[in-house]
């Protein structure tokens, strides 16, 4: 399909590498990139990492060169936010203001949520932005008595162990009885739990917050079994909900996140792409939304080239979702999708070695696969996943590798 | 065109190495080697799909 021009609203991870991928297919037309942001598009894992440690500075993150962006040619505007979408006329409102467009491909990602009444307080901090990282790390390098997470789920993991690092003292707060229980099982939960537990958090499984309390500033945490933790920092670790809110009304189905095709387009002339999107899989015939890095990029690309595609040309996006985290020295890796009630078998590595690939299965078919400190075994793994190799492959592949 | 990977970012998951085995290879020993740090102007496609691709940032360009 031939177009003059191609809108993107946001512009992270998924809406960059969409405009990128434009380019690089030989589209000439104007691109938008339009960012709520005032900072030239940068990348978020190191924000829990090393922005947060302290090891990197904060331009180091940014995703683009801004020489390698410049020769994209974008009409990109920052700090400027989408307010609105009319799909009958064919307009999108930026900053209340009405444009028209060809192609509109959105990637607004996602918010963090919030625990209710705690707004006023300060020191209770959410991270999803490069602002949020900054503020944590001078908050943690203000010398705090004790910093409380809220959720050891990937995101609060990591700012444990990144705490940890700072010499700062952690409690740690899940309402699961075993962190990652869910995504993980409790076998593998029970190990990370453990990496915690030896690094000196003070982990509180199978608990909730019951209220922050403070003035002006948080002073502590009051837990749903009763004990106080006194904290001068806090952050909130408990998921993300896409960001649509400025999509309300417009007539495109909105159910946590934007509902696309199996080719990611959500009406005529639109797609989405990265944490906003929610798709169905043809791969697991399931609609999912996947909150990860290497699916911004990938399903920012697919959405990007599904523009410029007739109906008939349109194929749909099928990956093996995967994504990583790093927690003190560990690298935890996840590639495919992983049910509770999956069996777990251990191969290369060991647990007590904290080194190991979890071959997940289910009635004899290979779901997932999660590593430990094995970052090449995991890919290995999922170039079987792709090919939806069964658990007897998985395992005799395993024994090749000794 | 000149590739530079940070070594110190670099986990070597391969990622790289599946878009492009003519230029990255991880070793049983699981390390990267960059087999041609001056691949052809053909495949300029190639390197830039592995530089966005690589999770750690840490291959780079350079001309
Ligand atoms: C601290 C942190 C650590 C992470 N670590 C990992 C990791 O180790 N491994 C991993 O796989 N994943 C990780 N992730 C997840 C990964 O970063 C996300 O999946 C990825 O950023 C999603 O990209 P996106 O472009 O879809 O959305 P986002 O990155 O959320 O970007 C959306 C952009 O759209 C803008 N926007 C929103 N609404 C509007 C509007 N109305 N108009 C204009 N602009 C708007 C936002 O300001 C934002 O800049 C991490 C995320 C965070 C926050
Ligand atoms: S993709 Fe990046 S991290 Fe992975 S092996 Fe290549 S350079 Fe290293």
């Amino acid at each position: 399909m031939v177009r003059d021009s191609i809108t993107i609203v946001g512009a992270s991870l998924a809406g960059l590498r969409a405009a990128e991928t434009l380019r690089r297919d030989g589209f000439s037309g104007r691109i938008s990139l339009i960012g709520a942001e005032v900072h030239a598009p940068y990348d978020r894992p190191p924000l829990s990492k090393q922005v947060l440690a302290g090891a990197w500075e904060a331009d180091r993150t940014v995703l683009t060169p801004a020489d390698r962006l410049e020769l994209l040619g974008l009409d990109m505007r920052l700090g400027r936010r989408a307010t609105g979408l009319d799909l009958s006329g064919r307009i999108l409102e930026v900053d209340g203001v009405s444009e028209s467009y060809d192609g509109l491909l959105i990637a607004t990602g996602a918010r963090c949520r919030t625990l209710p009444g705690t707004g006023h307080l300060a020191g209770v901090h959410t991270l999803r932005t490069l602002d949020d990282s900054l503020a944590i790390l001078e908050a943690m390098r203000g010398d705090p008595r004790r910093v409380v997470v809220v959720g050891a789920g990937f995101i609060g993991a990591e700012v444990a162990s990144t705490a940890i690092g700072h010499g700062v003292p952690v409690t740690m707060v899940e309402a699961l009885p075993v962190p990652l229980g869910r995504v993980l099982g409790d076998m593998v939960g029970s190990v990370i739990a453990e990496l915690h537990l030896e690094h000196g958090v003070d982990l509180r499984c199978g608990v909730g917050v019951e209220a922050v309390e403070g003035g002006d500033r948080v002073e502590s945490v009051r837990l749903t079994d009763g004990t106080v933790v006194e904290a001068d920092l806090v952050v909130v670790g408990i998921g993300v909900v896409p960001d649509t809110g400025w999509l309300e009304g417009s007539g495109l189905t909105l159910e946590d996140g934007v509902v696309c095709d199996e080719t990611c387009l959500a009406a005529p002339n639109i797609t989405a792409a990265g944490d906003v999107a929610r798709w169905p899989n043809p791969r697991y015939g399931e609609v999912m939304r996947v909150e990860h890095w290497d699916n911004a990029v990938e399903q920012g690309a697919h959405a990007a080239r599904r523009l410029l595609q007739s109906e008939e040309e349109a194929v749909p996006y099928a990956p093996v979702p995967w994504f990583w985290s790093d927690q003190y020295d560990r690298k935890i890796q996840l590639a495919g999708r992983a049910r509770p009630d999956d069996e777990v078998r251990i191969v290369s590595g060991s647990l007590e070695e904290r080194r190991f690939a979890a071959l997940y299965s289910n009635d004899g078919r290979l779901t997932a696969v999660l590593g430990m400190n094995r970052p090449r075994h995991v890919m290995q793994f999922k170039g079987l996943l792709e090919r939806e190799a069964s658990l007897a492959e998985a395992i005799e592949f395993a024994e090749g590798l000794g | 065109m000149r590739i530079v990977v940070d070594y110190d970012q670099c986990e070597s998951n391969a990622i790289c190495m599946q878009i492009a085995p003519d230029v990255f290879e991880v070793r049983d020993d699981d390390f990267l080697y960059v087999l041609d740090e001056t691949p052809g102007e053909d495949r300029r496609a190639a390197m830039q799909e592995a530089v966005q691709r690589c999770p750690k940032q840490a291959i780079s360009l350079e001309g």
